[in-house]
């Protein structure tokens, strides 16, 4: 004899252990999902950005029309630049990682250009008086002078991403905003808030991580404060 | 080019204009949620930004609640909102969403336009006799007046973004022209939903910076922080 269940997925408590144990499987099959959009688009994003900003750098009159464009598509609300790529992707992970890439383009773009404009003239003269080519001053020199503002651009863009990602919903490619998405229909509350709260945790673990990675990439920062 | 003559032809058919699930009625309860939250943002933030700016302290707190508030997905926070005892209020968790959004900006720009103030300028202020309230008014508040503009125009555009997402978990105002396009499997919605939006934020930010080109040179905007 089987006695009802009386846990708290039947009584829809928010916080439920019971939850976390019988939907493991589809919880990180979200996060997995969750990971894998915004990894990827904050990676074409970066691709895509670090030339466009170099190329502003170069030519001045190219960095006003540049600047205006990238700010321009992140005015548009995120539900609405998921449905203006609807005809072009259909309802797929491309469509949400299209957006996802035309949002960070802006906070990337707008911080390299900002790093590599911040290179001190006199670093750029002495790396071509030791006989540097523009290729090798960009690469050695300014592209790693530029490296704090690109990153912090870089960390705000993933965060952004991660949040943003939940909206992906609408298509059926949202992460864990998949889960808030049928959670909110099914009234059921404790699958809503741990999606919610893993979403935080991935952004803050993502900003920890890039963090790490600035300190790693970047020691001579830390040389000059202590 | 097919879906964007069948998106024209949505949004010139009269018939989609009017009734309660209408375009007029849509960007009615659009607007009406933009201006009521942003002046409700408004009265909240300004006067804790302006006291601690006047003051020195907290400063650390506006910033990083700024931070924070990025790592949050909004659409969670109105999924849970909507779960909880408020989701019976009509529009209540949309608005509570909304405020808890363009707090942020506003916060962190007017605080930082408050200590951005030139420290030897309110020196001069204080020998000249000024008290505290003085100082504020007359010396603090106009020179940081750029940047609470600034935080103004950002948590503008912010609302209008979040209050398309508010119609993803049943909210109103013109997102629910893209949500119910998406149920009906009509693309050509979809893209007119969006259009409407897209236009609508880009008019929001053309409205801001007109504003503050009109405005004298002193309140003209030298940057953005947050």
């Amino acid at each position: 004899m089987t006695a009802i269940p009386d846990d708290c997925l039947a009584r829809n408590e928010w916080i439920c252990g019971e939850y976390l144990s019988t939907r493991r499987q589809i919880l990180i099959d979200a996060v997995v999902q969750h990971l894998q959009l915004t990894a990827v688009s904050v990676l074409i994003a970066l691709v895509v950005a670090v030339p466009l900003a170099v190329l502003a750098r170069r030519w001045e009159w190219a960095a006003g029309p540049v600047l205006a464009l990238t700010t321009i598509l992140y005015t548009i609300p995120s539900l609405a630049m998921f449905s203006l790529l609807l005809p072009v992707y259909g309802l797929s992970a491309a469509l949400v990682v299209a957006g996802l890439v035309l949002y960070s383009l802006t906070l990337l773009v707008r911080n390299i250009l900002a790093g590599l404009r911040a290179v001190p003239e006199d670093t750029r003269q002495a790396a071509r008086g030791m006989g540097y080519g523009p290729i090798r001053l960009l690469l050695t020199v300014e592209l790693p002078l530029a490296l704090p503002a690109a990153m912090a651009g870089l960390r705000i863009a993933t965060v952004s991403a991660v949040s943003l990602a939940t909206v992906g919903a609408i298509v059926g490619f949202g992460g864990l905003g998949n889960l808030i998405y049928a959670g909110m229909n099914t009234y059921f509350k404790a699958q809503v808030l741990t999606a919610s709260v893993l979403c935080v945790v991935i952004a803050v673990a993502a900003d920890l991580l890039l963090l790490g990675v600035q300190r790693l990439l970047t020691p001579w920062t830390r040389a000059v404060r202590s | 080019m097919k879906t964007l003559g069948d998106a024209w032809a949505w949004l010139t058919d009269s018939a989609h204009w009017a009734g309660d699930d209408g375009i007029w009625h849509r960007l009615t309860q659009h607007l009406v949620l933009t201006v009521v939250c942003l002046l409700l943002s408004c009265l909240i933030a300004l006067p804790v930004a302006l006291v601690l700016g006047h003051l020195g302290r907290g400063g650390a707190l506006a910033v990083n609640i700024s931070n924070v508030g990025r790592a949050v997905p909004t659409f969670a926070v109105l999924v849970l909102l909507l779960l909880t005892p408020l989701g019976k209020w009509g529009e209540g968790p949309t608005v509570v969403a909304l405020v808890l959004f363009a707090v942020p900006p506003l916060l962190t720009n007017a605080y930082v336009g408050m200590r951005g103030v030139d420290r030897s300028i309110v020196q001069a202020a204080r020998g000249m006799g000024m008290t505290g309230r003085q100082m504020l008014w007359r010396v603090e508040l106009p020179l940081a007046l750029p940047l609470v503009l600034s935080g103004i125009r950002i948590a503008a555009v912010q609302l209008v973004a979040t209050a398309t997402i508010a119609a993803l978990a049943g909210g109103g105002g013109l997102g629910r022209i893209i949500t119910a396009g998406f149920n009906l499997a009509s693309t050509a919605q979809v893209v007119a939903g969006a259009v409407l939006v897209a236009v609508f934020a880009l008019l929001v930010e053309g409205v801001f910076e007109a504003a503050e080109r009109l405005a004298p040179g002193w309140a003209r905007a030298r940057g953005r922080a947050g």
